[in-house]
């Protein structure tokens, strides 16, 4: 949690990320960089599904479609956030010289995706004429 | 472009293709909350919401664009944090407008 709010800090007055460590060879920072574009690549594709269940699926009953639409965009939203905290933290950790930070946040987006596409089949299969 | 001393891997070209890729991404997602604003006719509310949708796309229009001009060079800065927030505020912002039209 400490760990977090650090980096929470690091958010918001950039320029101290500079003071530590040294600058690491430009090219880890540029492979850092299009990472974090990877991660925000995948928070638009989430947003964009939520967009799509409501716009795309008028057939469904209400309280699914919004839900299912929630779901997908909060996960972008939790993807984006995270996408820059993890930037930040891969930054730091190569100016100072230590091992990247692990995470478990893939193997949680794993599975929320996965549960969305359950959800999605069981709808289609059972829910589709509530409306 | 062959500048000397450039990179072999094409590490900057590599950075600003996944930056064009992702604007693009961003454009679709924009076009969506746009269709999406306008479903019920113009309204006032439409046209609100239209705006703020085309000002986070804007918004992320222009990061990616100083850095994409970031990239010319043969040994670009780091991404700034400040660019980085921006980007993912423009994208939170876009999935928050998507929340409120649902109601």
């Amino acid at each position: 949690m400490n760990e977090f709010v650090q980096s929470l800090r690091l958010w918001f007055a950039p320029q101290r990320i500079r003071d530590e460590g040294d600058t690491p060879d430009y090219r880890f920072s540029l492979a850092n960089e299009r990472t974090f574009l990877a991660w925000i690549r995948t928070a638009l594709a989430l947003i964009g599904g939520g967009f799509a269940v409501d716009q795309f699926l008028p057939e469904l009953a209400w309280g699914i479609r919004a839900g299912l639409a929630l779901a997908l965009l909060a996960a972008g939203v939790l993807c984006a956030l995270r996408a820059v905290n993890h930037w930040v933290r891969c930054e730091r950790a190569m100016r100072r010289g230590e091992d990247l930070p692990v995470s478990r946040f893939p193997t949680l987006l794993a599975l929320a995706v996965g549960v969305v596409a359950v959800a999605m089949v069981v709808v289609v299969l059972f829910g589709w004429e509530g409306r | 472009m062959t500048t000397p001393g450039r990179d072999p891997g094409l590490q900057p070209e590599r950075t600003r293709l996944a930056w064009r890729r992702t604007t693009l991404s961003c454009t679709v997602v924009a076009l969506l909350a746009v269709k999406q604003a306008l479903h019920g006719g113009a309204g006032p509310a439409a046209i609100v919401a239209v705006s703020l949708s085309a000002l986070a796309w804007l918004g992320f229009l222009r990061v990616a664009h100083l850095r994409v001009l970031g990239m010319g060079t043969a040994r670009p800065l780091p991404l700034s944090a400040r660019g980085a927030l921006t980007a993912t505020a423009c994208t939170v912002a876009l999935a928050v407008f998507a929340a409120a039209m649902l109601f």
